[in-house]
């Protein structure tokens, strides 16, 4: 569904990513996991087209959208939730979703019955309609960034670090959800340094370590293995 | 004397809040003071002068050409002046917002000429009078015309899909584009919107005032952008209602203390305002929650 071909990113003369190669097949949940200052963020940022690579190719089934502006790849269905959710704290949390619709070929009353039935699942949401967005708490903002993000109807969801500065029994709602949505037939990039947390829903892995793949596999497979379990998941091996 | 003061204080009042929200909207959505405001401000009275006298077309029409103009030069002043530099620093902008002033206003001097114009008369000015205040019918125009422009502003900020757009776009634009906004275009109307109540203003004035100049732009720059300071500039309702502010204080000031320091109210007020309340009246702190 997605390659990435030799993707290098520079900030500054500063390589933050090199030779980056992946892809993600359709239907399934691919995990990107690793430290901070790996160059998780960057990568998908690129995909996204906020960040213009140095070097390297993107395409998105079959076609090259690489150096395209963002507004334009999301229209092709590549959402991106990013880190720290960014909501629009003051906008209401229904024009945060109603944002979603400058992404979306469909006519208004389809968008607001896809709305409507989207708070209808998430009550707290719907309770919380007509309320600034920046009210919200921790999880309802991140709950926001998801539904917000699934009514831009993506193919390909990209989420990054959707656990963070979230209680656990919260993480545990919010990777239920991105499994919920996976289900339904979106493929699903999630970036986290929570490997435990992201290798445990996906269906294969990669592990960067400053800007570089370092590992791939199966994400059981990654879950099992030494390296991992030792730099990732806190675990010493004797 | 004084109610008479408060009618003409609201008149003014309006003017300097159509100009202050030009200077609130590119505020709010990239943050830059755009010195150049106040010379579209003045272009646009020129456009509807040169349409009403020199092409001898309706004044309705006119006004509309007007305001067609000024919003096409806002969106150009953005492109050319402040999107290249949009993330430099403070100062670059500020030159460049000075340097569009310079240009705009030698451009209209050398082709319209450096003296003072007669602005035509577009409508029987009559004068009504009550107990104690008289009020003039184009008083009434000014006022009937910015409240006007205030509701539409409002309700395209707040209740169309552009206003969130332009909202989100100021909150955050990178986000924006990952929802599917073409930032570049949403900003470009936003600056477009700013000239339009810029020259709608500048017309007005020149209706009240019968006479127009081509640098008429700077001292009203000046007093909108503290009138959108002493709002909160950024904040749409708070600018609306720092220009009326500023022009009954201006009215009043003049009535009750001296005539002679009519200007230097403003100034007095901008700096009162940075020293004891730099977000301005209505201006709220920043919320940011991680």
């Amino acid at each position: 569904m997605i390659k990435v071909e030799n993707l290098n990113i520079k900030y500054g003369g500063i390589a933050a990513v090199r030779d980056v190669s992946f892809q993600v097949e359709e239907g399934k949940i691919i995990a990107l996991i690793g430290n901070n200052g790996a160059g998780k963020t960057s990568t998908l940022k690129t995909i996204s087209g906020l960040v213009i690579p140095s070097k390297g190719r993107i395409f998105f089934e079959g076609n090259e959208i690489t150096g395209m502006k963002p507004h334009e790849i999301v229209k092709k269905g590549i959402v991106h939730i990013p880190e720290g959710r960014h909501i629009f704290p003051n906008l209401t949390v229904k024009e945060n979703l109603i944002m979603s619709s400058s992404s979306r070929n469909v006519t208004k009353n389809k968008f607001y019955e896809e709305m409507n039935n989207a708070l209808q699942s998430f009550k707290v949401l719907k309770e919380r309609e007509n309320q600034l967005a920046g009210t919200l708490s921790g999880g309802e903002q991140q709950m926001l960034a998801i539904v917000r993000g699934m009514l831009q109807a993506p193919k390909l969801l990209m989420l990054d670090e959707p656990s963070m500065g979230l209680a656990p029994l919260v993480v545990e709602e919010v990777f239920r959800i991105i499994k919920d949505i996976n289900n339904n037939g979106t493929t699903i990039l999630v970036v986290e340094q929570n490997a435990q947390v992201a290798l445990s829903a996906a269906d294969y892995g990669y592990v960067m370590e400053v800007g570089e793949i370092i590992l791939h596999d199966d994400a059981k497979s990654l879950l099992a293995n030494p390296q991992v379990k030792k730099i990732y998941l806190g675990e010493n091996d004797d | 004397m004084i109610v008479q003061q408060l009618v003409n204080g609201l008149t003014i009042g309006s003017i300097y809040a159509m100009v202050a929200l030009g200077y609130t909207l590119a505020y709010g959505i990239l943050g830059l003071i755009n010195f150049a405001h106040g010379d579209v401000y003045m272009v646009g009275a020129f456009v509807a002068y040169f349409c009403i006298t020199v092409l001898d077309l309706n004044v309705i029409v006119s006004f509309i050409i007007s305001l067609v103009i000024s919003g096409i030069l806002g969106a150009l002043i953005e492109f050319t002046a402040f999107r290249s530099i949009r993330t430099g620093s403070r100062s670059s902008q500020l030159i460049s917002a000075i340097g569009v002033s310079i240009i705009l206003q030698n451009a209209v001097m050398l082709t319209m000429g450096s003296d003072t114009k007669p602005f035509p008369k577009v409508m029987n000015t009559s004068v009504y009078e009550f107990t104690n205040i008289t009020i003039s019918s184009t008083q009434i125009l000014i006022m009937i015309v910015a409240l006007i422009f205030m509701i539409m502003l409002y309700f395209l900020i707040y209740k169309t899909r552009v206003g969130i757009s332009m909202r989100s776009t100021a909150q955050d634009a990178a986000m924006s584009s990952l929802m599917g906004i073409n930032v570049n275009k949403v900003i470009s109307i936003t600056f477009s919107i700013g000239a339009v109540f810029g020259a709608a203003a500048g017309i007005l004035v020149g209706i009240y005032y019968n006479s127009i100049v081509f640098n008429m732009g700077s001292s009203m720059g000046l007093k909108a952008f503290v009138a959108a300071v002493l709002g909160g500039i950024g904040n749409i309702p708070g600018t609306m209602l720092g220009g009326i502010v500023l022009g009954l204080a201006e009215s009043l000031g003049a009535t009750l203390i001296s005539a002679k320091y009519k200007d230097a109210f403003s100034f007095i007020i901008l700096i009162f305002v940075l020293l004891f309340k730099p977000t301005g009246l209505f201006g709220k702190k920043e919320i940011e929650k991680v």
